[in-house]
């Protein structure tokens, strides 16, 4: 790739900033160029982005017709699966798929609000709210 | 304020650019592609069994901390690591180590990062940066991030969070400072071991997910993809490809470019114009790379219809390409 095709295109993903990538410059070898961004790329990560958007609504009605936990709406908002949030609050996973259920989550004790709450980075009170 | 004087520099991978920026802060120019290519830390892996959000890791180079190990030998010096059970812990190592004028590389999760752009903050436990000072009185951490154009300021509550995030290859806080001064390494030496390392890591690898055999392999999952059935699960394992070629740092098409730039510094230190000529053969198969990417973002965006065959179909031709590309470059380092 020659530094004149380094795409220029302005990823909104970039939030403004400028990324570095290798390309031929002007004096025929190999540097760094600094890009605005690429469709491509912007496509991609705005793809993974909306994944979670997504999985975020939809857990986001099922708590409202109260088949689910606003644990899941604030695992999906911190870009987790059942896994990673298992991982990051260092339960298993089973525990974790139980407190989604919202008769569960209704009951959770104190020092699990506070260790999901960490988990998330968000405040202990803020758990149970959703909206 | 304790503040090393400390030059930052904008590089396109963050293992890569925080160990050229410490070797290049102990006195010893040390470029990117460089630091790459003499840890030999270019490959290609798939690894279905480890899921990331259901995704499966997938890489193009080699695993984390390999470029922080693979320098002490060349370079000849050794770095010391660093990981803490308890984050205090872990922050007053920092402290005392800033306060001591050192310059310390660390493993952070992108995620806990305030100052990147909300959409790159993904739960990544493998990202580096250097931290080179302390503002004493608001507790911030003075940081070089080698991705961003600048150095950056951040609170130690948020760094001590990124550097102490749990799951999948969990940073522990640790941290990275060379231990000696690095020293210029016997070129004619150095760069053909390296070379023969990412040959034998491309080509001859006894599990069949890393290198060559590892894009025969994902092209393969490709063939299988539920593309009819599902086409939003589809595009995601497509789309997840792309973004670990192209979004992750990797300087454009899977490090090809930036291990292009390492060759053709590499013939002009140990005057072996072979290397200029296989590294102007890497870039063409970088731009391949590319225009793959370019192929599955099209399909994503339903501007093309689905067809993951035809993306395996271009796969299969890459691995084919890279196969013929690392024999040649195997040949040319034991012609040394």
């Amino acid at each position: 790739m020659n530094a004149d095709d380094v795409p220029q295109e302005g990823s909104a993903t970039y939030g403004g900033h400028l990324k570095a990538i290798y390309a031929r410059t002007h004096d025929g070898r190999l540097g760094l160029v600094q890009t605005r961004g690429w469709e491509v790329e912007e496509t991609v990560t705005l793809q993974a982005v909306q994944a979670f958007e997504e999985l975020a609504a939809r857990a986001l009605e099922r708590t409202h017709a109260g088949q689910s936990s606003p644990l899941e709406v604030h695992m999906y908002r911190a870009r987790m699966d059942v896994a990673q949030l298992a991982q990051a609050s260092g339960l298993w996973s089973w525990r974790v798929r139980r407190h989604l259920r919202p008769a569960v989550f209704a009951r959770l004790s104190k020092a699990l609000r506070v260790r999901y709450a960490q988990a998330l980075g968000i405040d202990t009170d803020q758990l149970s709210v959703v909206d | 304020m304790t503040a090393t004087h400390f030059v930052h520099q904008q590089a396109s991978h963050c293992e890569s650019g925080v160990m050229s920026a410490i070797v290049r802060h102990c006195g010893l120019p040390l470029s990117e592609p460089m630091a790459f290519g003499l840890s030999s830390a270019l490959t290609f892996a798939f690894l279905p069994f480890f899921k990331l959000s259901g995704l499966p890791l997938v890489s193009y180079r080699m695993p984390p901390r390999t470029i922080i190990r693979g320098l002490q030998k060349p370079l000849r010096f050794s770095m010391r690591t660093e990981t803490f059970r308890r984050p205090e812990d872990g922050a007053r190592r920092l402290n005392e180590l800033l306060d001591a004028g050192q310059v310390v590389g660390l493993q952070v999760s992108v995620f806990w990062l305030p100052f990147m752009p909300p959409d790159f903050r993904f739960h990544f436990n493998a990202h580096n940066l250097i931290a080179y000072g302390r503002d004493k009185a608001d507790g911030d951490y003075l940081l070089s991030d080698p991705v961003l154009e600048e150095p950056v300021r951040c609170a130690s509550a948020d760094l001590t969070k990124a550097r102490f995030a749990r799951g999948l290859l969990a940073p522990k806080g640790l941290l990275y400072y060379p231990a000696n001064a690095p020293q210029e390494p016997a070129w004619e030496r150095a760069i053909p071991v390296a070379l023969k390392k990412t040959a034998r890591n491309m080509l001859h690898t006894p599990l069949p997910f890393i290198g060559v055999k590892g894009i025969v392999r994902i092209a393969r999952a490709f063939e299988r993809l539920p593309a009819a059935t599902d086409p939003q699960a589809t595009k995601l394992f497509i789309g997840h490809l792309v973004r670990m070629q192209e979004e992750i740092g990797t300087g454009g098409g899977g490090f090809r470019f930036m291990y292009a730039a390492f060759l053709e510094e590499a013939a002009t230190l140990i005057d072996r114009p072979a290397l200029a000529e296989l590294g102007a053969q890497l870039v063409e198969i970088g731009d391949l790379w590319r225009e793959f990417a370019l192929a599955a973002a099209r399909m994503i965006r339903d501007r093309d219809p689905l067809d993951p065959a035809h993306l395996a179909a271009l796969l299969r031709a890459q691995a084919a390409r890279e196969k013929t590309f690392f024999t040649s470059l195997n040949k040319a380092a034991r012609l040394s």
